[in-house]
């Protein structure tokens, strides 16, 4: 519907940014909070310490556990993949972005419609780097053919290198510093719900099930 | 939901005609707040974290005029549209304009307080748009016609009998289940649909980082990823209090938001969207709706540091004994008290006083806001301005408890004649809620006062 | 060493022997205490209910009464905290700084003026301790459960010296009991519900008494046990710091 009109606001032209683009509103909000606003307060230095006494590896996996995801251990692409073969011996749709580990069913075309990503049973991934005290992986879009990838499969797996298990998130945004994206995400387990009576779930409305295969090498 | 004209106290004392379910809320509650202990004590420097965290969120404020700026002018370079709201109606405005643009007239909507605050779903109604609230939670009050009554939990005061009849009713599940791990299925598979049949996607947002022009949205579902990956159109509203200056400040707030809300040591996931994705539209829209003035309040301000972890709530001992519900505002607890007053003092004059001032708040609140303080404070403009029938109701019964039982007042009336001048309003109320419930304590046969004049006389 | 004794107006009224118990308690120790017999009420009722404004005369006159002394002693968190943090003159600013600073809560001056670190004291009961929230939060007589910080209590310092005291365990070791000034009858229904767990958490650990720094609170206990029929009774701290049973 075109053509809603209010004093002062337009909606009705062909460029979006000037149909979106409500300059009185801004200013008087600008304006009020320059005045409101207090003394300048200065920004404080990030200082935390790493713990010296944690075994990122150990801390990640005890953390991943206590949220409902798995961790494994392992020496090579070719164990991994015998563990997904042996886990998901059921899965009709796999989707890997991972070379080593073969996908399965129909694969996906980057650019097409998201939504016939719906039926993906299990889609492997490669995480960035992992964070060991909470256990959430970073993943950005540059390595999803579509963001919706690791929310809509019923499954997910990542593969993470031992040595990019860092300590603390401030850690994690020191890696990330500068770098682009259009989207990043921290995944930490399964997706849950504990909505009902706080009886925890696993299982909301992203992957039931998150599994991790931790490379030593 | 229609309260009527009913103040916190009278909601109140209608949650406490079940006194089962007063303890089951309760417990449930306290045994969050007790899971966000245990959280903050297994990792080292939690006070250190929140003091940083505070001290980020000060200079947020004192230069809000700037970041604001800085973070839109990113975000546009990034190839988001961004929207200025003064007001909730503006707020509602926009929103429904750019779903008639695109001729939308169903949306799937994650969690956000801001379009609770702005009643944004009754808006979109009345213009034939139906929105599908996507976190369980709210979907669950949905279905109930209810509103949340908690920030992060916004079901909380629902038994699992009652959602499981609900399902029945409107998912069509069967009737007496109430198994929560069933009736979580039975909305994944009802919710995925909507998903996936929805070109508009409404998610609220946690943190927008001025640096970068990206804005973080945390869920433990993943509602929020599969609305906005999904659709055509991805809103994202917030109020401009969610600013943080740098993308590195997120290390701080995100080791904060979800210890101190669940306990969980992050949530499941934590989104941080910077441009749409190809062929997407993506929309912020920044929301003042009263906080440019509460940011010139000096006492109040800091309110806004708020980051919605609801901890505040699980802790408070008034909320959970009296519900989400009674405090008939869309943020419940202690900091819905101290947030409400500012949007409308007549109405929400009651909340400032649905306290003991215990103090608990304050010292769960990962950004240190001094919110027992500014309850107290509230109290006292609500009480100089004259404001609102029901908080000076309170305030006078508590005053006519003080001077009506005989003992006080007979002292009173000895020695404290400023009071009776100063308050004429007090006297001559019999009322005595006291008595109801407890007894009153047997006057001794002489005062303090009078037993030192008669033993210690040589002093 | 000149200690004004500041007596709450319900300590006065109701529970005499508390003030009693507090005077005598002070001077075992030696302290040279006062007691100035015009002193109504801090103004606390007042300034929670939104009226701060209207305790100007309650202020002038507690500034008559209290100005000069080395300190300034009560058996009372919660009106200790009020003049700690809302006493103010505008004629008389530089003395209500003083008494701000001056004024103690009696096991605080204990612990930390007086430094006390025994006592002839005997109470052979089992008690639990509540932690009135004013004290407690406002005056950091403890530690507070919501902070990750050391533990300590200055309370249960004290009563760690008396001879046959038992301490009781609790689940819930700082929950505010209700009280809450003019909360208790304004919100009636939710001030009892939670004194009535207050209650509840005490009992099912076995207390015979429950004390605390604050009588208020107390008021507000005992009202409900004995409506319950309760044998549990409360009791000031001062008196059992004062015992000798
Ligand atoms: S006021 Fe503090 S504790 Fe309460 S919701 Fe906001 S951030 Fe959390």
């Amino acid at each position: 519907m075109n053509g809603i009109k209010k004093t002062g606001r337009l909606i009705n032209t062909d460029q979006l940014r000037d149909i979106y683009y409500y300059m009185n509103s801004r200013e008087k909000i600008l304006a009020a909070i320059k005045k409101s606003q207090p003394a300048p307060r200065e920004l404080p230095v990030l200082d935390f310490p790493l713990p010296d006494d944690m075994d990122a590896q150990e801390k990640f996996i005890a953390v991943l556990s206590s949220i409902g995801g798995a961790a494994h251990t392992v020496g090579s692409y070719d164990e991994i993949q015998l563990l997904i073969n042996r886990e998901y011996n059921d899965a009709a749709r796999i989707i890997s972005l991972v070379p080593e580990i073969e996908s399965r069913g129909q694969y996906f075309e980057p650019g097409t419609n998201p939504h016939l990503l719906e039926d993906v049973d299990l889609a492997v991934i490669k995480a960035q780097f992992g964070v060991a005290e909470n256990a959430a992986v970073w993943i950005t879009d540059d390595m999803l053919p579509e963001r919706v990838l690791s929310f809509i499969t019923q499954n997910l797996a990542v593969v993470l290198h031992r040595r990019d298990i860092l300590q603390l998130m401030h850690q994690a945004y020191e890696r990330i510093g500068g770098r682009d994206y259009g989207f990043g995400v921290f995944i930490a387990g399964p997706s849950k719900t504990a909505d009902i009576e706080q009886s925890l779930v696993l299982g909301a409305h992203g992957s039931r099930t998150m599994r991790i295969f931790i490379l030593q090498s | 939901m229609n309260n009527g004209d009913k103040d916190h106290a009278a909601l109140a004392q209608q949650f406490n005609r079940d006194e089962p379910r007063v303890n089951w809320h309760d417990e449930t509650l306290w045994w969050v707040r007790a899971k966000r202990d245990k959280a903050a004590h297994t990792i080292p420097g939690w006070e250190h974290l929140r003091e940083t965290a505070s001290r980020i969120k000060n200079n947020v404020l004192s230069n809000m005029y700037g970041y604001l700026q800085q973070f839109e002018e990113n975000a546009r370079k990034n190839g988001v549209i961004v929207h200025w709201a003064a007001d909730a109606g503006e707020h509602n405005e926009i929103v429904c304009g750019i779903l008639q643009k695109h001729g939308i007239n169903k949306m799937v909507k994650s969690k956000s307080m801001l379009t609770e605050e702005c009643h944004l779903n009754d808006y979109l109604q009345q213009n034939g748009i139906e929105v599908i609230d996507t976190d369980l939670g709210e979907r669950i009050v949905q279905l109930a016609k209810e509103p949340p009554s908690h920030i992060v939990l916004p079901c909380i005061h629902k038994k699992k009998e009652e959602i499981g009849e609900l399902f029945h009713e409107h998912l069509g599940t069967p009737e007496g289940n109430a198994d929560p791990q069933f009736l979580t299925h039975a909305a994944r598979l009802h919710l995925r649909e909507k998903f996936l049949t929805r070109r508009a996607a409404l998610t609220g947002v946690n943190f927008a980082i001025a640096e970068t022009g990206e804005f973080v949205v945390c869920t433990n579902e993943g509602n929020a990823d599969m609305g906005a990956h999904l659709a055509d159109v991805h809103i994202a509203c917030m109020g401009f209090e969610k600013l943080l200056p740098q993308r590195k400040h997120l290390g701080v707030f995100l080791r904060l938001l979800a210890r101190s809300a669940t306990g969980q040591p992050i949530t499941t996931y934590s989104s941080h969207f910077k441009k749409p994705r190809k062929g997407q539209e993506m929309h912020i829209v920044l929301v003042d709706n009263g906080r440019s003035v509460q940011l010139g309040r000096e006492d109040f301000r800091n309110s806004l540091k708020c980051i919605r972890c609801g901890a505040c709530m699980n802790t408070c001992p008034v909320y959970r004994r009296s519900g989400g519900h009674s405090y008939h505002t869309a943020v419940a607890g202690p900091i819905g008290s101290i947030l409400a007053p500012n949007l409308d003092m007549r109405k929400y004059a009651d909340l400032p006083f649905a306290s003991t001032l215990c103090g608990s708040c304050s010292n769960v609140c990962p950004v240190k806001i001094d919110i027992h303080d500014q309850l107290y404070k509230w109290r006292q403009v609500l009480m100089k301005e004259g404001y609102g029938p029901a908080a000076k109701k309170l305030a006078m019964k508590g005053m006519t408890f003080t001077l009506s039982n005989p003992g006080v007042y007979r002292f009173a009336g000895k020695t404290g004649r400023w009071v009776m001048g100063k308050m004429p309003f007090i006297v001559n109320n019999k009322l005595n809620p006291w008595y109801k419930q407890r007894e009153m304590p047997e006057p001794p046969a002489q005062s303090f006062n009078e037993w030192y004049k008669k033993n210690r006389k040589a002093d | 060493m000149t200690v004004a004794l500041f007596v709450p107006c319900y300590i006065d009224q109701f529970y005499p022997q508390v003030a009693i118990a507090t005077l005598e308690l002070l001077e075992k120790f030696g302290v040279k205490v006062v007691y100035p017999p015009d002193q109504t009420c801090c103004g606390q009722p007042m300034a929670n209910s939104g009226f701060e404004h209207l305790t100007h005369s309650c202020n002038e006159l507690f500034i008559k009464n209290f100005a000069g002394f080395d300190y300034i002693v009560c058996p009372s968190g919660s009106c200790t905290l009020h003049i700690k943090d809302h006493l103010h003159h505008e004629k008389e600013e530089e003395k209500a700084g003083q008494i701000r600073k001056r004024v103690y809560e009696l096991t605080e001056f204990l612990t930390d003026v007086l430094k006390v670190e025994a006592l002839d004291a005997r109470f052979p009961h089992k008690v639990g301790v509540h932690q009135s929230c004013h004290g407690q939060r406002g005056l950091q007589l403890s530690q507070m459960s919501e902070l990750v910080a050391e533990p300590f209590s200055k309370p249960g310092h004290l009563l760690k010296m008396v001879e046959g005291l038992e301490l009781i365990e609790l689940n819930r070791v700082d929950e505010c009991c209700g009280f809450g000034g003019t909360f208790c009858v304004a919100e009636e229904a939710v001030s009892v519900k939670m004194g009535k767990d207050r209650v509840k958490d005490h009992v099912e650990h076995g207390a015979e008494y429950i004390t605390g720094g604050d009588m208020s609170c107390l008021m507000h206990l005992e009202g409900i046990l004995r409506r319950q029929n309760s044998k549990v009774q409360v009791k000031h701290i001062a008196e059992i710091l004062n015992s000798k049973q």
